[in-house]
C-alpha cells in the first residue's frame, strides 16, 4: 500500500531531517509510525499525504508515485484516495457537521451525496444533530465527525496524526477503536503517527523513527 | 456545499465585519449611482425640453437667463420685446417657424404662457381631455398642473401677477378647455393660453373686445420670448450674429447654453462622484484588511481544506468568491440606495415646482455600476488569495501538533 524508497527530506541535502532507505507496507496491514516528538513523524505523514514533496527518493501510495503527479493531480489524488484525521479533529467551524462531509466530497470532485455522508456518520454513531455546527457538538462528537469526513470519499488510505495525544485512556481507546473499526469496515489502510505508547498494542506493524535523522527498518 | 457556499458561510460567521463592508460598498456605489442617475435624468430632461428649438430670441440680458426663462421656465425672463420683432423674424427666409411666448403670470406657482398651439405640437403634447385653447381666456393645463391644482375641463381660475405664488390676482378668469397628457417635458408644468389672452388680461379689456382691439394695436404689442426653428442649418452661422449685432434683441443658442449650464452642474457632480470613489476605495481597503486578517484566523481551516484535496487555486477562488459575494450584495444595495436618493430628490424638486426628474425606473444600463463594487472586491482579494494559495500547509498543521 505504501512504498518508500531512498527517501530524504530536509532543507539542506547534507543534513536531512528525515532519511528512510526502504520501507514497504503490505496491502491489508495497518501501520503505527512511532517515535518521540520532533523525530519527523508528522513530516513523514505529510510526505505520504503528498502535502510535502521529498528532497530525494520516492513515495508510492496505492501504486502511484506521488512525485510523478502534477501538484494539482496530487491534490486530487489526496482528496479521493487518502483520508486525513488531524490531531485537533479540526472541523470547519462555519458549516454544519453534515456540510463538513459534503464539502469533502465536493473538493474531491465527487458527486455531493447526502445519503452516503449520512450513512458514514451513522456508522460512526452520529445519528442526530447532523445539521449542528461544530461548536454545538461535544468533543467526542466532533472527533467522530472528523473521522467520518476522512472516510466519506471511501479512501484507500487513512492517515491520523497524533489522534490520541490529549485524551485520557478511555477516550484514547475509544478513538483508536473507532479509527480501526471504521477503516476496517471500508477496507482502508490506517496509518497512525504517534508518540503515544498506549497504541502500540493495537497496531501490529510499527515504523519506529528515532530522534537522529536516520531510520529505520521494516 | 461548494466553494461559494463555504465562502458564504464565512461571511455569515462574522456578521458585523460583513455588515460594515457591505455598508461601505453600498454607500460608495449608492453615491456614484445617485450622481449617475441624476446626471442622466437632468441631461435627458434638458435635451428633451430644448429639442427642436434652434434659437431663443428675447430682450438683452444674460443668454443663460434667456434660455432658463424661455425654454426651461426656471428663471425670470430678461424683459419683453415688441411683437414687431417676431413679424420681422418670421419674414426671414432662414427661419422656418417662430413660436412667441408671453410670460408674466402664474397659477399657484405654475407659469401661464401665452403662445400659439404650435408650442404644444413642438413637444408632441396630446390632449387627455377637452380641446386646445382658441378664444381669449381659454386655457389648457399641463398634466402636473392639473394634478396639483385639481382643476378640470370647465373650471375657472384667475391668474396672479408675477411668476411666484402670492402675486395680486387678475380680475379676469380663465376657463380650462383642455388638459394635456404627461409628456415628460416642461409642458407638464405650464398653463397654456393664447397670446391674446395675456394681452387681454394685462390691458384690462372687457371680454369679447380683444380681437377687435388686436387689429389696430399690433404695433405696440409685446411678447417675452421667441422660440425659433431654422429653415436651414446655414442659419446657425449667420442669424444669431445678425440679431445680436443689428437689433436691440438678444439671440441665444439652447444647445450652447444648456451645455454651459450642464458643465456648471457637472463640477458639483464630479465632487460627489469623487466622494463616492473615495468611499469605494475605503470599502476595498476595509475588505482587504478583513480578508488579510482572515488568512491568519483561518490558516488551519485552509490547511484542512488542502488535506481534503483542495488545490491552491481553489483556496484563492474561495477568498475571491467571498469578496465578490460581498461586493455583489453591496453593489445591489448601493443601486437601491441610489434609487432611494433619487426618489427623495424627485420628491423634493416636485415640492419646489422646479425642474422635475422622473420616478427612477431601473434600467439595464445601471448594471455597470456593479462594476466598481466588483472591482473593489477583486482588488481586495488578489493579495490575500495569492498568499492563501501559497501558504505552507505542512508547517501550519505541524505548528498545532
Amino acid at each position: 500500500m505504501i512504498r518508500l524508497e531512498g527517501l530524504r527530506f530536509g532543507y539542506r541535502l547534507d543534513a536531512p531531517v528525515l532519511q528512510l532507505d526502504r520501507f514497504e507496507l503490505a496491502e491489508g496491514r495497518d501501520l503505527l509510525i512511532a517515535g518521540p516528538s520532533g523525530c519527523g513523524k508528522t513530516t513523514l505523514l505529510h510526505l505520504i499525504a503528498g502535502l510535502l514533496v521529498p528532497s530525494a527518493g520516492r513515495v508510492v501510495v496505492d501504486g502511484q508515485d506521488l512525485a510523478a503527479l502534477s501538484p494539482a493531480a496530487r491534490d486530487r489524488f489526496r482528496g479521493r484516495r487518502i483520508g486525513i484525521v488531524l490531531q485537533q479533529f479540526h472541523l470547519l467551524p462555519t458549516i454544519t457537521a453534515m456540510q463538513n462531509l459534503l464539502v469533502a466530497q465536493s473538493i474531491a470532485g465527487l458527486p455531493v451525496d447526502r445519503g452516503a455522508a449520512t450513512s458514514v456518520l451513522n456508522a460512526l454513531g452520529i445519528d442526530e444533530r447532523l445539521d449542528a455546527f461544530p461548536h454545538q457538538l461535544s468533543v467526542g462528537q466532533q472527533q467522530r465527525v472528523a473521522i467520518a469526513r476522512a472516510l466519506v470519499n471511501r479512501p484507500r488510505l487513512v492517515l491520523a496524526d497524533e489522534p490520541t495525544s490529549n485524551l485520557d485512556d478511555a477516550a484514547a481507546a475509544a478513538v483508536i477503536d473507532l479509527l480501526l473499526s471504521a477503516t476496517q469496515r471500508q477496507g482502508a489502510t490506517l496509518v497512525v503517527a504517534t508518540h503515544d505508547s498506549r497504541l502500540k498494542s493495537r497496531i501490529a506493524t510499527e515504523l519506529a523513527l528515532s530522534r537522529a535523522p536516520v531510520a529505520v527498518l521494516a | 456545499m461548494n466553494l461559494v457556499h463555504l465562502a458564504w458561510s464565512y461571511l455569515k460567521a462574522r456578521p458585523l465585519g460583513t455588515l460594515l463592508n457591505v455598508l461601505l460598498l453600498a454607500l460608495g456605489v449608492g453615491t456614484i449611482g445617485f450622481v449617475f442617475l441624476v446626471d442622466r435624468q437632468i441631461g435627458e430632461r434638458l435635451d428633451r425640453d430644448a429639442r427642436g428649438i434652434d434659437l431663443v430670441v428675447g430682450a438683452k440680458g444674460s443668454p443663460l437667463q434667456l434660455i432658463l426663462a424661455g425654454i426651461y421656465h426656471l428663471d425670470a425672463p430678461t424683459g419683453n420685446i415688441p411683437l414687431e420683432a417676431a413679424r420681422t423674424l418670421e419674414a426671414n427666409p432662414l427661419v422656418r417657424e417662430v413660436i412667441p411666448l408671453s410670460l408674466g403670470d402664474a397659477l399657484r406657482g405654475f407659469r401661464i404662457v401665452g403662445t400659439i398651439p404650435a408650442y404644444v405640437e413642438l413637444y408632441g403634447g396630446e390632449l387627455d381631455s377637452g380641446r386646445v385653447f382658441g378664444a381669449t381666456l381659454e386655457a389648457v393645463l399641463g398634466s402636473s398642473v392639473a394634478r396639483t391644482t385639481r382643476l378640470g375641463v370647465g373650471d375657472r381660475f384667475a391668474g396672479s401677477h408675477g411668476l411666484a405664488e402670492g402675486g395680486a390676482e387678475h380680475a379676469d378668469a380663465y376657463v380650462v378647455v383642455g388638459i394635456l397628457k404627461p409628456t415628460g417635458t416642461v409642458l407638464d408644468r405650464l398653463v397654456l393660453v393664447s397670446t391674446e389672452s395675456v394681452w387681454h388680461v394685462h390691458e384690462g379689456h372687457a371680454a369679447g373686445n380683444a380681437a377687435a382691439e388686436h387689429e389696430h394695436r399690433d404695433d405696440d404689442r409685446e411678447v417675452t420670448v421667441l422660440l425659433v426653428r431654422y429653415a436651414s442649418p446655414i442659419a446657425a452661422a449667420s442669424l444669431p450674429r445678425k440679431i445680436n449685432a443689428e437689433t436691440n434683441l438678444q439671440a441665444a443658442s439652447p444647445a450652447y447654453e444648456s451645455a454651459r449650464l450642464f458643465r456648471m452642474i457637472g463640477v458639483g457632480a464630479d465632487v460627489i462622484r469623487a466622494f463616492g470613489g473615495v468611499v469605494l476605495a475605503t470599502a476595498a481597503l476595509s475588505l482587504f484588511i478583513a480578508l488579510y486578517h482572515a488568512l491568519n484566523e483561518r490558516a488551519y481551516d485552509i490547511a484542512v481544506l488542502r488535506t481534503l484535496g483542495a488545490r491552491p487555486a481553489w483556496i484563492a477562488m474561495m477568498l475571491l468568491a467571498e469578496a465578490l459575494l460581498l461586493a455583489a450584495v453591496g453593489g445591489v444595495l448601493g443601486l437601491l440606495l441610489a434609487h432611494a436618493l433619487v426618489a427623495v430628490l424627485a420628491w423634493w424638486l416636485s415640492a419646489q415646482d422646479s425642474l422635475s426628474i422622473g420616478a427612477s425606473a431601473f434600467s439595464a444600463r445601471e448594471l455597470w455600476l456593479m462594476g466598481p463594487a466588483l472591482l473593489a472586491g477583486l482588488l481586495a482579494a488578489i493579495l490575500p488569495g495569492w498568499r492563501a494559495a501559497r501558504a505552507d500547509i505542512s508547517a501550519t498543521l505541524a505548528r498545532r501538533n
